[in-house]
């Protein structure tokens, strides 16, 4: 299951914010999208979830034109900044809407719901939330709740927009290495969103540099570091290179 | 910072049929949004004023001068005239004791002012009646003095009181707790007395909302029918105010008569409603 | 602050003499009623009538208006169009419109000659001087209630929620369904219920179009009219209680509603 993106243009009023981008990700790879604010990145991916449309370009999700797609029918399991739990839900209930709301033909039985969800918890290791609200939870069980939501549908790809940015340090360093496994465990492509590199480097097997609605850059985090393609490149990752060599990588 | 240059149209086609899905479901929902307001809203309004002038200018005209209708129209006013000050006297003491202290009894201070709201007019102007009318427990006493509250302008004016209690602070109660104490704190403290301090400080904070409440309250005295008509007797000529006027005339079947009354409440209401948009569009304060 | 004596003091007698007292004289006459009285006067077979009148149409009011004042409140949140800031001072009409001109309004529209009465006539329908016009009057005053309490409700939903349901599969009555009502919920009920509480005691805007025919098309605030036209004090006061009563009820179910629908929100979210 692989993503290309082509030529993708996308305009606010007059101003050009993603100029022609395109990318291509192979099945089963965690891409960041890694860049200041304003770059572009959300955008980028909020195109792709089929939230925003762009005015040029294509989205072609395994051969499959997917740029005129309805959000709902391209199935992207996508987590929001500030997780968009469905405050009046349980944890339970949340996880299973995507199931829910399934038409006739392909929902599954209420049990079958139930089951499903029961066995996405535990593997997320939030069993003991489920009837709980979301108001009554931590950040760091939020942000779990909202990523095992986006894996109920069976995602084709995850989304994620800044998961980390609402957290406190201690709380994202857990929280990532959990992320990493469950999408490896889940066998999902991913596309992070996020500034922060420390994040980008950790999770990523491919990060694509942003600045100005362009891609800079897109390749391994070690030949980011190896060869930055710009002097912009160079200068936004100075600080991850004394990073890298600390030894604290993946 | 991004480069700026003219936005070209999406082409996409499959981007297009999906814009134009949507652009079908909002265009029907709003087409049901608006034939519902026209139709239920809309229409009686202009039913009025087609009514109204259906036999000319000229009929319309006498029908607006008749003596008895001329008598309506100043004897609504002068309610309104009356009305209008107390209860902004009342809004504004209200707000302020509520606002700026904390005493026993105080959220139900605020429950009982909100109460006319839910109370119908009928049962308002009943209770005036029995209270303030000749057999009741107040007016009999009264009567003892030669005073009589009902059935005249005083029965009128309480029964408006009622009704239009709580426009006014119900406005002015959340804005005075948003926008807090400290200037007036500093006025005092800069030697100002209480007068000065709400003339110079609260005022001109509270001066929209206030408008705001007075115009509200203005169209319910105005528009009042059900209490005032419980108490004022429908003596004609005398105690009819203006809506009680447009019944007369609608049940001595002078309907174009009644309609003529009606456009004149009408244009009130429709003023009302400019004042407030206009208001409201200014200084919003999120209902 | 200065000032407590005087803006308290006033505000005391205002209240007092304004609201409680007059208040109270309906209670005491009630209490002046035997138990007995008042039952007898409570089931008689016309106040049975007037009540099931006034209570059904008041409640269809209701209903129809809570479904469309959702839709209005909805379009006006959501949608920009030209006219929607005419259409959002309209909504406020019938609550600017005194009662009496909404009353000769709607009968002159719905009458036999009028605009809709022509239409309706053709089809075989009577609305003017059946139930059918007594709930049609009450829905006209009762509009605003159904909008103002759900537009800013719906105003201050975030968007992501919705964005993160139709990620999820949901279509947009699903959306709907599912996301946005339940979040207007309490509003949504508190609206209902003070809908069903003004048509409850509307008067001005109903009797003309009523026909008002004992049995039939009498709705109580006419009743409790005519009984003190009759200087029948303590058979009034026995309806009007009655009315304020159900009224107060509905209100209180609704706020102790509002709160259990509330209760998980709010609570300590991020």
């Amino acid at each position: 299951m692989s993503l290309q993106i082509r030529e993708i243009s996308k305009y606010y009023g007059s101003n050009l914010v993603l100029d022609a981008v395109s990318l291509d990700f192979k099945p089963g790879e965690f891409i960041a999208l890694l860049g200041p604010s304003g770059s572009g990145k959300t955008t980028l991916l909020r195109t792709i979830a089929g939230l925003q449309f762009a005015e040029g370009g294509s989205l072609l999700f395994d051969g499959e034109d997917i740029t005129g797609l309805d959000a709902r029918k391209r199935r992207f399991g996508m987590v929001f900044q500030n997780y968009a739990l469905f405050e009046h839900m349980t944890v339970a209930d949340n996880v299973a809407f995507g199931l829910k709301v399934r038409d006739r033909k392909s929902r599954p039985s209420s049990g079958e719901i139930a089951k499903r969800v029961e066995n996405l918890l535990e593997m997320a290791q939030i069993s003991h939330l489920a009837d709980r609200y979301p108001g009554q939870l931590s950040g760091g069980q939020r942000q779990r709740v909202a990523l095992t939501r986006a894996l109920a549908i069976e995602p084709r790809l995850l989304l994620l927009d800044e998961p980390f940015s609402a957290l406190d340090a201690r709380v994202r360093k857990d929280l990532r290495a959990s992320l990493r496994s469950l999408q490896r465990q889940v066998g999902v492509g991913a596309i992070l969103v996020t500034h922060d590199q420390e994040e980008a480097f950790e999770l990523a097997d491919r990060i694509a540099v942003m600045a100005d609605g362009r891609i800079e850059q897109f390749d391994t985090p070690a030949n980011l570091l190896k060869n930055p393609s710009s002097p912009f490149v160079a200068e936004f990752l100075e600080g991850s290179e004394a990073y890298n060599h600390s030894g604290a990588g993946i | 910072m991004t480069v700026s240059t003219s936005r070209p149209a999406i082409t996409n086609p499959k981007v297009l049929a999906l814009f134009r899905k949507q652009a079908r479901k909002r265009a029907l929902l709003i087409a049901i949004a608006i034939t519902f307001a026209l139709i239920v809203m809309a229409l009686p309004v202009i039913a009025i004023f087609t009514r109204a002038f259906a036999e000319g200018l000229a009929i319309y005209w006498s029908n607006i001068i008749m003596p008895e209708t001329l008598h309506a129209i100043w004897l609504t006013v002068l309610t309104a005239l009356i009305v209008l000050p107390i209860n902004l006297a009342f809004g504004i003491a209200a707000s302020w004791a509520i606002v700026h202290y904390r005493f026993p009894g105080r959220r139900a201070l605020q429950t009982i002012i909100e109460l006319p709201f839910s109370i119908s007019p009928i049962v308002a102007g009943l209770c005036y009646l029995l209270i303030y009318g000749s057999m009741g427990l107040v007016g009999s006493w009264l009567d003892g003095f030669d005073i009589q509250l009902m059935f005249n302008l005083t029965g009128i004016v309480l029964v408006s009181l009622f009704v239009t209690c709580p426009f006014v602070a119900r406005e002015l109660i959340p804005l005075m707790e948003i926008a807090g104490q400290d200037q007036e704190e500093a006025a005092l403290t800069l030697g100002a007395t209480g007068w000065q301090t709400f003339l110079h400080v609260t005022l001109p904070k509270i001066k929209w909302a206030l408008l705001y409440g007075a115009i509200l309250a203005n169209a319910r005295v105005i528009g009042e029918f059900g209490a005032v008509s419980v108490v004022s007797g429908n003596i004609r000529g005398e105690t009819m105010t203006l809506p009680l006027q447009v019944q007369l005339l609608y049940d001595d079947y002078n309907a174009t008569g009644a309609f003529a009354a009606a456009t004149v409440l009408t244009v009130i209401a429709v003023i009302t409603l400019v004042l407030r948009s206009a208001i409201e569009a200014r200084h919003p304060h999120g209902h | 602050m200065p000032g407590f004596s005087l803006t308290l003091g006033t505000c005391l007698l205002f209240v007092c003499l304004i609201i409680l007292l007059p208040l109270s004289g309906l209670f005491w006459q009630m209490s002046q009623l035997g138990l007995a009285d008042y039952f007898s006067i409570i089931t008689s077979d016309r106040t049975l009538a007037a009540f099931r009148v006034t209570i059904t149409a008041a409640a269809f009011a209701t209903i129809f208006n809570a479904v469309f004042g959702l839709l209005l409140a909805y379009v006006l949140v959501r949608y920009s169009f030209p006219g929607k800031r005419l259409l959002d001072a309209l909504v406020d009409l019938p609550f600017a419109l005194p009662t009496a001109v909404a009353g000769i309004a709607l009968v002159a529209l719905y009458d036999k000659n009028g605009w809709v009465g022509v239409l309706l006539e053709a089809a075989n329908l009577k609305v003017a001087y059946t139930w059918w016009g007594i709930a049609l009057a009450m829905m006209f005053t009762s509009v605003p209630f159904g909008v103002r309490t759900v537009q800013p409700v719906l105003e201050s939903l975030q968007p992501d929620t919705e964005e993160a349901a139709r990620t999820l599969g949901a279509r947009d009555w699903q959306v709907f369904r599912h996301i946005v009502f339940p979040q207007v919920w309490p509003s949504f009920i508190t609206g209902a219920s003070l809908a069903f509480a003004r048509s409850l005691g509307e008067f001005g805007a109903v009797i003309f179009i009523a026909g008002n025919m004992p049995f039939k098309t009498e709705i109580a605030s006419l009743l409790i009219m005519i009984r003190l036209e009759e200087y029948d004090y303590p058979a009034a006061s026995a309806i009007a209680g009655t009315i304020l009563l159900i009224a107060l009820a509905v209100l209180v179910a609704a706020n102790i509603a509002q709160a259990r629908a509330t209760r998980h929100l709010h609570k300590g979210s991020a």
